[in-house]
């Protein structure tokens, strides 16, 4: 199963017309502890590049963008109970939502995971 | 002058550490066209305690104030009796002179406080959770509308012809700016409140419906049937409590099925200082929505050694995180406001506070039937807590001014708060705390029948 | 994502210590550090601590809604009453306490006059409903108060009814509104310097308009060209603070309104820093359109743990006719109070109230005896020793901390760090847990975000040479600390009421009301 990466640090399984999306570990750490998640309703329409979720820790609240258009088919509802799985398990539990991909097309230009690895070295 | 330590010696001491000549080369960024070299002209000199005081005084003395005449206005503002230890406290330097409490390990007093007040205000309105004030009740009231909006996505907005005026003037203020649309017409002369007008009137485009309780007439309106309607129709109930002490003998908004519950907590700790500051009351009954509130909340937690201890919480809701996503622009509440009504209430308890309601109603009975016997009025409430209209043969208004001039504060005329029309300028708001005595009732009942005689 | 922790903080999971002096009581009660439970663990719902007539039988005028259920209301006994608040303010750090150098709050002594002033039974004790012939010195309050303000800022006219800062920030943008869509000229988008404070961005936002942010030069001052390049048909306002958020005086100011009202555009300036230029610069003279003024900063109300404050909004001739009901106006026998119905009269183009009566009156009394105490020359002394005491921590700090603008010659009222030099792991929360055991209320954290691990201190008129100088002392300590990377600094504070506390559990598991 592929996994692309963005320079706003989402990361996004592809499997068919399916795709799995959160946040890397590069964010988690940056946010620091997550309290609270609010992941998009199963029906919503999403835009490449437009807002998505969000997820806030203590003293900050920051959106998750759409990495690509589609219509989402499930929010993670674990998030609801236990915020904390995107610290500990960002990249595997602690997934924000599932969608339809619109446009596989999309998926050019971002990043494989050497090419993330890069990027955050970077930073 | 006596509030600025530096002395001369300071201020060249300074100045050399500053690399500065004077200070006025301090503000060297500043254009010399824009700068001013001397006092402003026209503006009196610094003046010491002595002259302070007796020009405010004198200013002072040319007001009537409520405890020099018998008092009988109410009208979503109340005179009650406050202990004389809530000054007190409340003037303790550390808590008049300190600040938001963001430093949470030296602000554990006045947290504690919050967080009891927050409790006290959710009993007391039948609500899950409230937060740690707003500034009054007018924009607590507008805040329950935009939260509302939130929730439902909705913008139609029913106001009962109960909710004070200036309540829903602020309403349709905001309103107009945000898109919403606001049903309202004034109240008529009626005993009944307009709760089963709006449970019919309530569709699937109503965001929410705003009543007040007891309303601007002092009538009282059962909201059990209203709530269902709203809740079937996917709209929420926002309820507007004016005298928290009517929540000593009625039943409470949340009990009947309210969603928002606001109010003005002036009555109980926080004198009527002509018209401010007051305390902005705010609670929602089921605790899923603590995310769209608006305005502060305190929680409990523990400290690194595990002592509990409390904090701001859910602070991503405001301003200085969200910015132009934060539930509301609040910053500055009501906080000192917020620590007299707790310590008034603390000092009431439940007990107290159903004495002092049931005092509060008696009186205003004793009042209505002795009015009820002037020539010419009538009470127009069946129910009514400690605030009843009567309706008068001419105009209130001046009526109420006539009365004043000879030392009697008879209430609020209509005329006061709507324009003419339905008779509502025969209509006189005649509140009756436990501060009235019976003699204070005899005379207001004299100077009615003198008047309208 | 956007911006991830910006501030860089995270909530930290400290060891617990031992303690400093490893002295257990039985009580938890540390000598006069008291612990003090909450009012529902102490208290009943049988006890009292009013004397009140027992309630006699039932009057069932009350419409069938009489209260049955138990309220969980406990009350205390006075004497318990007065233990538990007296305990309990202990537990606070206040101005009274000591220095509070918060950028940009402005905590200045609260003076006792004030309290004894604004508790005059002939303004406390009046009703905002009264007839007006009862009302008048109430009534002339207001307009001595409200003809300082616009002698000290140059400007037309004043809304006295805002409640509070933010609420008049949204005051005087709704003013703006009104004005632009009264020209028939509505447009959409609100320009903020990007070292806004957050109420800015939030009230234009709640005011229908789109926010946009304006970047800072080098020099910590808003960018004019930036400024130009942005401004054009769709831009309603500009709001500015002058002196801004890093302490600095908007010396392009007069140009930056001359740009924006070319454009067609009005200029709203937040009034929080006005201590910094009182009687010596009129906001009038620089091309404001609108601006409110903190009572509860400038002109030393008391905070009182979180308000109340009071926000009138001083506006310019063009914008006056839009200002809110309600306002008092002189006749020629005394003062009237302008609200609805005379209002349709008086003000026909007014865009509508903004709260219930008549405005924060308590802080009125309280600003105006504040006012009268210091005079045109004390007020003018007061900006004057608050910028020298800013510039005194300023220069005192060179070489300890670094200071981002400190070498673009003076600041203003308040004086601006960074966190550059620190050791790997030590941050700005840490040096500020770490004042608290010295004694002293932190300065404003991570504000503004243009500045990384921002340290804003603003000492205020009201502190003397030795209090800064031990205040100076205690940072150059922590500083030296935090550069050596002494990670102590973790613990603190060690000394307070309360270690850090959780607020990573407070967030994820809410408890807003006792449950017990």
């Amino acid at each position: 199963m592929p996994r692309y990466f963005t320079d706003e640090h989402e990361w996004i399984d592809v499997s068919g017309e399916t795709a799995t999306i959160g946040i890397t570990d590069y964010a988690q750490g940056q946010l620091g502890d997550i309290v609270f998640v609010e992941v998009p309703a199963a029906g919503a329409q999403l835009a490449k590049g437009k807002e998505a979720a969000v997820v806030e820790s203590v003293k900050a609240a920051s959106d998750v963008f759409a990495p690509v258009s589609g219509i989402v088919t499930e929010g993670n509802s674990a998030l609801e109970d236990d915020p904390a799985l995107v610290n500990t398990a960002p990249e595997s539990d602690g997934w924000f939502f599932k969608l339809t991909i619109a446009d596989e097309g999309e998926l050019e230009g971002l990043m494989d995971e050497a090419k993330y690895k890069d990027f955050v070295a970077s930073l | 002058m006596r509030y600025l330590p530096l002395t001369e010696a300071d201020r060249s001491a300074m100045l050399d550490v500053v690399g500065a000549n004077s200070v006025d080369d301090l503000f060297a960024h500043v254009s010399r066209e824009h700068y001013l070299t001397a006092p402003i002209e026209g503006l009196p000199p610094h003046a010491n305690e002595m002259a302070v005081e007796r020009h405010m005084s004198a200013l002072a003395a040319k007001n009537l104030s409520a405890g020099e005449a018998p008092f009988f206005l109410g009208a979503g503002a109340y005179r009650h009796h406050i202990p004389a230890s809530v000054d007190h406290l409340i003037q303790r330097g550390e808590f008049l002179t300190s600040y938001t409490p963001y430093q949470p390990e030296i602000a554990q007093g006045t947290l504690q406080v919050l967080f009891e007040f927050q409790t006290q205000v959710a009993r007391l309105f039948g609500c899950a959770v409230a937060n740690a004030s707003m500034y009054d009740g007018s924009t607590a009231c507008w805040e329950a509308i935009a939260m509302a909006g939130r929730l439902t996505r909705r913008d139609c907005v029913l106001l009962s012809n109960g909710l004070h005026p200036h309540y829903v003037s602020v309403a349709k203020t905001m309103g107009r700016f945000n898109g919403d649309t606001v049903v309202y017409a004034e109240p008529t002369l009626t005993p009944e409140t307009d709760f089963a007008a709006l449970a019919d009137a309530v569709d699937g485009d109503t965001g929410c419906v705003v009543v007040q309780y007891p309303d601007i007439l002092g009538r009282i309106g059962d909201m059990t049937a209203l709530a269902e309607a709203c809740h079937a129709a996917g709209a929420l109930l926002v309820a507007v409590v004016t005298e928290p002490v009517a929540l000593g003998a009625l039943k409470s908004p949340g009990e009947m099925g309210a969603d928002i519950v606001v109010g003005e907590g002036q009555a109980l700790g926080v004198g009527l200082q002509f018209g401010g500051p007051y305390l902005g009351l705010f609670a929602i009954r089921d605790a899923k929505h603590v995310r769209q509130m608006p305005g502060r909340l305190c929680g409990e937690t523990v400290d690194a050694e595990g002592k509990r201890g409390f904090v701001l919480t859910l602070s991503t809701r405001e301003q200085h995180i969200r910015r132009e996503k934060a539930t509301s622009n609040i910053c500055t509440n009501s906080g000192l406001c917020a620590l007299a009504f707790s310590i008034h209430l603390t000092l009431l308890g439940e007990k107290g506070l159903r004495a002092l309601a049931a005092e509060n109603h008696r009186l205003a009975c004793l009042a209505a039937d002795r009015l009820a016997k002037v020539p010419s009025v009538e009470v127009l409430n069946e129910a009514f807590f400690n605030e009843f209209t009567i309706v008068v043969p001419g105009d209130a208004r001046q009526l109420v001014r006539d009365v004043a001039d000879k030392g009697v504060l008879a209430g609020v005329s209509l005329g006061r708060l709507y324009p003419d029309g339905d008779r509502r300028e025969n209509g006189l708001v005649v509140a009756v705390t436990e501060t009235v005595t019976e003699e204070d009732i005899a005379t207001l009942a004299s100077a009615l029948e003198e008047a309208l005689a | 994502m956007n911006a991830p922790n910006v501030s860089g903080w995270k909530p930290g999971t400290p060891e617990a210590p031992s303690g400093t002096s490893g002295i257990t009581t039985v009580t938890g009660n540390r000598g006069l550090m008291l612990e003090e439970p909450l009012i529902f663990e102490i208290g009943t719902t049988e006890t009292t601590g009013v004397d009140l007539p027992q309630p006699s039988a039932d009057i069932a005028r009350l419409g069938g809604l009489a209260r049955s259920e138990p309220m969980g209301l406990p009350g205390l006994s006075e004497p318990e009453t007065v233990r538990h608040y007296t305990r309990l303010s202990r537990q606070n750090y206040a101005i009274d306490c000591g220095i509070f150098p918060l950028g940009s709050c402005t905590m200045k002594h609260n003076p006792r006059l004030n309290e004894k002033v604004a508790r005059l039974p002939g303004f406390a004790d009046l009703h905002p409903l009264q007839p007006e012939s009862t009302v008048q010195g109430a009534l002339a309050v207001i307009d001595q108060l409200a003809r300082w303000l616009l002698t000290l800022t140059g400007m037309h006219s004043v809304a006295m009814s805002p409640k509070a800062g933010a609420h008049g920030e949204l005051c005087g943008i709704l003013c703006i509104r009104a004005a632009l869509e009264a020209r028939g000229d509505a447009r959409s988008v609100i320009l903020v310097p990007e070292s806004a404070h957050g109420t800015n961005p939030a009230t234009a936002a709640f005011a229908g308009y789109a926010v946009e942010n304006i970047p800072a030069t080098a020099e910590g001052r808003v960018d004019l060209p930036a400024l130009k390049a942005r401004l054009g048909p769709d831009v309603a306002a500009l709001m500015i603070t002058n002196p801004n958020t890093c302490g600095l005086f908007e010396r392009e100011m007069k140009a930056i309104s001359d740009a924006v009202h070319a454009a067609g555009a009005l200029v709203y300036c937040d009034g929080a820093n006005f201590n910094a230029i009182v009687g010596r610069v009129r906001p009038g003279d620089l091309g404001v359109d609108a601006m409110h003024i903190n009572l509860h900063k400038t002109f030393s109300t008391p905070h009182g743990g979180g308000g109340p404050g009071s926000g009138p909004v001083v506006v310019s001739e063009a914008l006056a006719p839009f200002a809110p009901l309600p306002f008092v106006r002189k006749t020629d026998g005394g003062f009237e109070l302008i609200e609805e119905e005379d209002g349709v009269e008086a003000a026909p183009q007014t865009f509508g109230r903004m709260a219930a009566f008549n405005g924060q009156m308590g802080m009125f009394t309280r600003a105006l005896a504040y006012i009268l105490s210091h005079g045109a020359d004390g007020l003018r002394q007061v900006s004057g020793d608050a910028v020298l005491n800013a510039n005194y921590v300023l220069r005192s700090l060179d070489g300890v901390l670094d200071a981002p603008f400190g070498g673009t010659g003076p600041c203003m009222h308040e004086a601006l760090f960074s966190d550059e030099g620190f050791a790997e792991g030590i941050a700005t929360l840490d040096l500020a847990k770490a004042l608290i055991d010295e004694g002293f209320h932190p300065m404003t954290m991570y504000f503004p975000l243009v500045v990384h691990g921002a340290m804003l201190v603003e000492p205020t008129e009201c502190e003397s040479k030795a209090t800064l100088d031990q205040f100076i002392l205690a940072l150059r300590s922590i500083a030296e600390r935090a550069k050596a990377g002494d990670e102590s600094l973790h613990q603190a504070p060690q000394l307070a009421p309360r270690r850090r506390l959780d607020e990573t559990l407070a967030a994820r598991k809410p408890v807003l009301a006792y449950e017990g």
